[in-house]
């Protein structure tokens, strides 16, 4: 991989970057409503201090200046203040970072396992019984909307079964230290991150399952069975490696919808990470806080894509342009 | 309907062609002959594959029932006003073949009329999405050089950019109208299919004929609508089908979250009403258990169909 790939995706994701910052400083200027109204809502303010309130929010500069002044204070790290707590929204995401990372990290590391092996099970064997069972599983839980998965979940292992707690992340009576908090945690996991892992394994197995069916008809396969290879070993060694490069990307881009279920998931099982934030925000109309976690979101994917898209290019020599 | 098969079926009829009587047939009767043979061979094949058509008939049977709810179920047992009299949280007895929810309102008449608005906003939400991935596949893969280069940065930074969290942050500064919410899940979704159709649109272009017509004085408006539109239909119409599922998953989502249209009942509020009302702690199932289901049985029957088209139009794909 040269510098100058590099240089060429650095430089793509920064342009997806600024449109991104782009769309969300015009969302912001489509917001009819005046902010310092909003703020002021059911208080008595004086015509100064909203003057000086609209003056600090510089809302009666320019379009142009006001977006040069958003970025400005965007590359500081200022995304403003959230209208529910009055706190940066930065402080606010950050203090919420952690359960989303979590709970979107653990099940896309599952939901990528378990449907990278179920895709190459299937694909090795078209039309198999497993491949039937496991494509139509799949699919059906890929047709599936997270709000009735989470629903369905919840009323099964948490009403019915009463195996799991109903939400949050601690049970708020209970004084727990230490490892056995990380376990109480772990439990209160278990749920929301069963949902997104089946939720979205969905398209890691129709993925690998079409990637292997394609290599599967590659002529180095031929060879190597010809070689007197077993076709376990032939499979491992020869398709398997071959056929996971699309998997990379889609990781990636993966991220990008789970974080959409993960909005939903969190909402329903009251899971206090940045998607219960983002539905928090919506209730309240906290413009601030959802345009900064709209940001955030999006650069996670953009970052992440890009990372993605370096490692298929170190991996696969003949990706070299584009 | 929407199956392409169908749709196409009907239109290539209409226009008089009289082909083999007339002595010199012309161009157009010539074009659509051709049409009218490859739908019908589009269709024979589509008859072939087993899932399709099961997919197929489970989206007329929806279609027939969202079209025909008034004559099923009455509107009146969805409006919390008039079920004031019946049972609250009632399990599914003879009466209320679905139950009742917490107001009172009949499960089996929610259903019945959430179909209307699930089905329209996917459909509508997802036609649109297509219209702007064509417009901007065509026209980046046709015209090329700077063009290309600008929508193809917009359409890779609008791949990239989380959907969901897009749309919320449109619909919360925006309206919660029903064209608003289908405007927003069309113009956060094209990306996908505009790549799509710009590749084909870069093959279809180097073909002769189009060489042909441009050398006969064609401009590109008639070779964009007469050569490459009908070229990169069978792939317009196959993402159709497969962008109606995540338009009517997006809708629930959205809706679920609070934000969806304000007019009307739909399967994705069905699901946020029955959350609201604690139905999963109260183990009120019948709450959300029809509507969930109906959505993953239109989007699967939708996946079916697109997934049978792609496999007519792409040989390379049947043996999967």
């Amino acid at each position: 991989m040269t510098l100058r790939t590099i240089l060429r995706r650095s430089l793509l994701a920064v342009v997806t970057l600024f449109i991104t910052v782009l769309l969300n400083f015009l969302l912001l200027r489509v917001v009819r409503t005046d902010p310092v109204a909003t703020m002021t809502r059911g208080r008595k303010v004086s015509a100064e201090k909203r003057a000086e309130l609209r003056e600090k929010f510089g809302l009666d500069d320019s379009t142009v200046v006001q977006f040069l002044k958003y970025l400005k204070e965007l590359l500081k790290g200022n995304l403003g203040y959230s209208f529910q707590t009055g706190r940066p929204v930065t402080t606010e995401i950050f203090s919420k970072i952690w359960p989303t990372i979590s709970l979107i990290g653990i099940s896309t590391l599952l939901s990528a396992i378990i449907g990278i092996w179920l895709g190459i099970r299937a694909g090795w064997r078209p039309g198999s019984a497993f491949d039937r069972l496991s494509t139509g599983t799949t699919m059906l839980f890929y047709s599936t909307s997270d709000a009735f998965l989470g629903l369905l979940l919840a009323y099964l292992f948490t009403s019915r079964l009463q195996w799991f707690p109903t939400g949050g992340i601690v049970d708020p009576r209970s004084d727990a230290v230490g490892l056995q908090k990380l376990f109480e945690q772990l439990h209160h996991m278990v749920l929301p991150a069963t949902v997104l892992t089946v939720g979205y394994l969905g398209q890691y197995s129709l993925v690998m399952r079409a990637s292997i069916l394609e290599t599967s008809k590659e002529d180095f396969l031929t060879l190597a069975r010809a070689k007197g290879s077993t076709d376990d070993y032939v499979r491992r060694r020869h398709a398997v490696p071959n056929a996971m490069l699309p998997s990379i990307t889609l990781t990636a881009l993966s991220i990008g919808y789970v974080l959409g279920g993960s909005i939903v998931i969190e909402t329903l099982f009251t899971w206090p990470g940045l998607g219960l934030a983002f539905s928090r925000a919506l209730g309240a109309q906290d413009f601030p806080m959802l345009q900064g976690l709209f940001l955030v979101s999006s650069a996670s994917v953009i970052v992440l894509t890009l990372l993605a898209d370096l490692l298929y290019a170190r991996l696969d020599p003949r990706v070299r342009i584009a | 309907m929407t199956a392409p098969g169908a749709a196409q079926a009907p239109s290539a009829q209409t226009p008089s062609a009289p082909i083999p009587s007339a002595p010199i047939p012309s161009a157009r009767g010539l074009a659509w002959a051709r049409r009218r043979r490859s739908v019908g061979i589009f269709w024979a094949e589509f008859r072939r594959s087993r899932a399709g058509m099961i997919g197929l008939a489970v989206l007329i049977v929806s279609a027939l029932v969202a079209l025909l709810a008034p004559l099923l179920v009455d509107y009146g047992d969805t409006v919390p006003i008039n079920t004031i009299s019946n049972p609250e949280r009632d399990p599914p007895s003879f009466d209320f073949p679905l139950g009742t929810d917490d107001k009172g309102r009949s499960m089996i008449a929610l259903l019945v009329w959430g179909a209307r608005t699930s089905l329209l906003v996917g459909l509508v939400a997802a036609t649109l999405s297509i219209v702007i991935g064509a417009a901007v596949g065509i026209a980046a893969g046709y015209f090329g050089g700077w063009i290309d280069q600008v929508l193809s940065r917009i359409e890779e930074a609008f791949l990239v950019i989380p959907t969901i969290p897009l749309a919320i942050v449109m619909v919360a500064v925006l309206n919660r109208d029903l064209t608003t919410i289908i405007f927003v899940i069309g113009i956060t979704s094209w990306a996908g299919s505009a790549r799509l159709i710009r590749a084909q649109t870069l093959t279809v272009k180097e073909r002769l004929y189009v060489d042909r017509a441009r050398a006969l004085g064609a401009g590109s408006w008639h070779i964009v609508t007469r050569h490459l539109l009908p070229n990169v239909m069978p792939i317009i119409l196959a993402n159709l089908t497969l962008t109606v599922p995540s338009a009517i998953l997006s809708e629930a989502t959205l809706s679920f979250l609070g934000i969806g249209p304000f007019e009307g009942i739909s399967w994705g509020k069905t699901l946020q009403a029955a959350a609201t009302a604690s139905a999963v702690k109260l183990g009120n199932w019948w709450f959300f258990l029809p509507a969930g289901l109906a959505i993953t049985t239109v989007v699967l029957a939708f996946t079916m169909v697109g997934n049978a088209i792609e496999q007519v139009l792409n040989p390379k794909l049947r043996e999967r």
